[in-house]
């Protein structure tokens, strides 16, 4: 895990009832619900692609990679898009949230490494824990969840 | 000084591209032909051009390198030196060399490693070797110029007078004058050298980046009129250029000073100066010349030259060819336009973003009971049509030049080999999409070299099977029912089968006793590591290859296949999409989700008959109007849950003469689609091959249909076995 030492913002939203964080820095926009086409023989927790604009563009269903259940579509529901780096390149990709919250600011002196049990999540894909109005807000790594490895891994190859 | 990589620049290493290749064809005719006087010809053009374009952009290395060349063309073209084998060779790795030399300078790299330094030097020497044979008309030649004295006063200087202003636009298009006089320094000795610079403006009106000079030179050479205008070629049209040759009429340089804009006076002083002209005889034509005002009519610069003999036949004849040829170039050029490949690129993207709305606003017209509203989309439809048709049209290119490049590398082979073997080309003027033929290249390079390697049998197994010694390989291309089929054939060998087997089992991609069909087995090879090559030659054998000419194949939307008989020959044929960017579909939808299929494709739409209703449940073909009709129900293929509807409608599609039927749930009709990729997350999906955008803005899959057909074989077969 790599070490946060400076201030940085965050993009804050819900999967269930917990609060997660993306650096802002990764997060392009944030789309309201769109009509997803499932691409066929994927796992499931890959939702299919949609349209950005005339681009095609790979949706990740955030609660079926975390364990929880498939995310449902309502009012609040978001596809945050997100640039992520695999291999020295370029990622687009798209990824279901149940709302999204705000951005928040958090220094090194409010996060705190993740703790090795106690949550539902691989601790790889946390960066660390936020701490904030006594609420903590897991911060993810984004680059390591969609690192080819694991989107290989979780299926996709064997489902080919 | 380092110039910039401007539009000359590019201009020369394009043209350069085209004049190697040029010089590629010219050097193999010449050896299936040593007399041919058009080919020798041709090359000497091809490596003067690039010799003379590279000085004049400062080219050092190709320069240099590319005078040798010439040194020993030129002796070619005067019948000193014959062609024969070896010369041939020769300065087919020179023309190889010079590729490398301008691919560098391409980079903008200019300073050489020392290994590319040291087979530059040792071609050079052999080259040197040829031309170190003794020569005699060297004397004759310099005897040349005094030839050229004729009746009246001559000047007496054995120098060049070259006079020239440059147009103001010289700097800008990437051109340095300072790069011009340097190459002159080359062709011979620059006497005397002045510039002018009387047109420069006030400090005040001036502009920095245009050029104001001109020059006056004086240059001792042996070089021909044309070689000298040569030089300035690049600039020819923006500058006002005045050669005259040595021991011109006095009265020639009374009349540049004449058609020059700067003072009479001062201009004669400059010709004095560098010796062109003695003092008295500038006062004695100057003198003259306003006598001859008085009475004689005047005669233009051009008549005066030809009247008074001072211009050579062979002079005028060079200059009569040379408007020739840029007049046909200009012609060339008028129904030809160079475009850069990006703009190109930019446009398909355009125009597949205009088809999408297009279709987006058809079906909103759809929507809307305006008779006149849809009577107006139509319309536009239809032109959209028309301009994605054109615009497909601007990419297609003729794979003939792809296929001529290998004329050379079987030359190449059967020389390392000892072959004898004919590279025989049809079908050179089908087009394909520009990116498919650039990345067709390598593929056919290794099938190529794998039919001369390993096809083709030498000439005493060839004999001792009774077929002709000398081996053929074709390459031809066609248009099939919207792909495009290249072949590439062998009379050779043939495929082993029996060794392909082994070979399979040793490496464990079958089972021994495992029964497989020829097409099974021929398809073996295309397994990643697989050759059955005993030896590995320069050319092929080390197995990485045929794999990777599938995948490179598969990855432009086509399929591969091999057809082989032992003793008789090997034929590959692939299989290709003709564009790249837009097709025609058929939608369908399948558990909800549109796809698309390649319209193409598609053959024809049934229902599946209630009279085989309760048999395909059981088995996966149908009676088609008597004939078998395998079928795949794609809600099972894609593993798509929910219950199926009522109708069960299959598509019936045909690829590479195989049909099968694919059953969907609806059938939606016929769209433009713009292909797009599904992105490096999901590139090994089997039966999908890409997406796109329709009018509501929502993705389509669109199937990929041979790979589809090879899923559906292989579950037949899982079935029947």
């Amino acid at each position: 895990m790599e070490n946060i030492t400076e201030t940085a913002q965050y993009l804050t939203f819900k999967l269930d009832e917990e609060v997660f964080a993306l650096d802002i820095s990764q997060v392009r926009e944030v789309l309201d619900f769109t009509a997803i086409t499932k691409v066929p023989r994927t796992p499931e927790f890959m939702r299919g692609v949609i349209n950005l604009r005339g681009s095609v563009v790979p949706v990740v269903d955030m609660r079926l990679k975390f364990g929880m259940t498939r995310t449902e579509q309502t009012l609040s529901t978001c596809i945050i898009i997100v640039e992520i780096n695999v291999e020295n390149d370029r990622l687009i990709l798209g990824a279901l949230a149940d709302s999204v919250q705000e951005v928040i600011e958090l220094g090194p002196g409010q996060i705190e490494p993740a703790p090795r049990i106690g949550t539902r999540l691989d601790t790889a894909f946390i960066k660390g824990m936020g701490k904030r109005d006594e609420q903590f807000i897991i911060i993810l790594d984004i680059d390591r969840i969609f690192s080819m490895d694991e989107l290989a891994s979780t299926g996709l190859a064997e489902a080919c | 000084m380092e110039l910039e990589l401007g539009q000359a620049r590019q201009t020369f290493i394009t043209e350069s591209q085209e004049l190697l290749q040029e010089m590629e064809s010219a050097l193999l005719t010449l050896e299936a032909d040593p007399a041919c006087q058009d080919a020798i010809n041709s090359l000497f053009r091809s490596a003067h051009t690039i010799k003379g374009s590279s000085g004049v952009l400062g080219i050092e290395t190709v320069e240099k390198f590319t005078h040798h060349v010439e040194n020993l063309l030129s002796k070619m073209r005067e019948g000193e030196i014959l062609a024969c084998k070896e010369n041939i060779d020769l300065l087919l790795q020179c023309r190889d060399h010079i590729s490398t030399l301008t691919a560098l300078a391409a980079d903008g790299i200019e300073v050489l490693t020392p290994e590319i330094e040291a087979s530059g030097a040792a071609l050079a020497a052999r080259l040197g070797q040829w031309l170190a044979a003794p020569v005699e008309k060297k004397e004759e030649k310099q005897a040349k110029p005094p030839e050229s004295r004729h009746e009246g006063p001559s000047s007496a200087t054995d120098a060049w007078h070259i006079s020239i202003r440059f147009g103001q636009d010289v700097l800008r298009s990437g051109m340095d004058p300072v790069s011009f006089i340097s190459y002159l320094s080359k062709m011979g000795e620059v006497v005397s050298i002045t510039t002018l610079f009387d047109s420069m403006p006030q400090a005040s009106d001036m502009d920095p980046e245009s050029c104001y000079l001109g020059f006056e030179i004086d240059l001792r050479s042996d070089f021909d009129k044309a070689a000298i205008e040569g030089v300035f070629e690049f600039v020819r049209e923006d500058a006002v250029i005045h050669i005259l040759p040595p021991f011109s009429r006095v009265a020639s340089y009374v009349e540049l000073i004449q058609g020059l804009p700067e003072d009479m006076l001062l201009l004669g002083e400059i010709l004095v100066k560098g010796g062109a002209l003695t003092k008295a005889e500038l006062e004695e034509a100057l003198r003259r010349q306003q006598d001859a005002e008085g009475g004689q009519e005047k005669h233009r610069i051009g008549e005066m030259l030809v009247a008074g003999g001072s211009l050579h036949p062979e002079i005028v004849d060079a200059a009569l060819d040379k408007q020739k040829k840029n007049q046909s170039i200009a012609g060339r050029e008028a129904s030809t336009v160079r475009i850069d490949a990006a703009k190109l690129d930019a446009l398909v993207d355009l125009v597949g973003e205009l088809v999408i709305s297009g279709a987006n606003i058809d079906q909103h017209s759809q929507r809307m009971s305006d008779a006149a509203l849809q009577e107006s989309a139509s319309v536009m439809l239809r032109l959209v049509e028309e301009i994605r048709e054109s615009t497909m049209k601007i990419r297609m290119v003729p794979i003939g030049e792809t296929f001529s490049r290998f004329r050379r590398v079987v030359r190449d082979i059967s020389r390392e080999l000892g072959k004898d073997m004919d590279l025989v080309i049809s079908g050179g003027d089908t087009e394909l999409d520009k990116t498919v033929i650039e990345k067709i290249g390598d593929p056919l390079m290794h099938l190529v070299r794998n039919s001369a390697d390993h096809g083709v049998e030498g000439p005493e197994e060839r004999r001792a099977a009774g077929k002709d010694p000398k081996g053929t390989i074709r390459l031809n291309a066609c248009h099939d029912a919207g792909s495009i089929i290249i072949e590439v054939s062998d009379d050779g060998k043939g495929l082993n089968k029996e060794k392909i087997t082994a070979k399979a089992v040793a490496a464990g991609l079958i089972q021994p006793g495992q029964q497989l069909t020829d097409q099974e087995v021929f398809r073996l090879i295309f397994e990643p590591g697989f050759s059955t090559a005993e030896a590995v030659t320069k050319f092929s054998g080390r197995g990485v290859g045929m794999d990777v000419v599938k995948r490179n194949i598969e990855a432009l939307r086509g399929t591969i296949d091999i057809d082989s008989a032992p003793g008789k020959g090997t034929t590959v044929r692939i299989r290709l999409p003709l564009t790249m960017a837009i097709i025609d579909g058929f939608m369908v939808g399948v558990g909800g989700s549109p796809y698309i299929i390649p319209l193409d494709m598609v053959m024809e739409c049934v229902e599946l008959p209630a009279s085989e209703k309760s048999a395909a449940d059981r088995r996966s073909y149908i009676n088609l109007r008597g004939a078998v009709l395998p079928f795949v129900r794609l809600r099972e293929f894609f593993a798509e849950s929910g219950e199926r509807t009522g109708h069960e409608n299959i598509v019936i599609v045909q690829y590479g003469g195989t049909r099968i039927g694919l059953v969907v749930d609806e059938l939606f009709g016929e769209v433009q689609t713009v292909i797009k990729s599904l992105g490096r997350v999901y590139r090994e999906i089997k039966g999908i091959s890409g997406a796109t955008i329709l009018g509501n803005g929502q993705v389509a899959l669109i199937l990929d249909v041979p790979r589809l057909m090879q899923a559906v074989e292989a579950s037949l077969l899982a079935m029947s076995a």
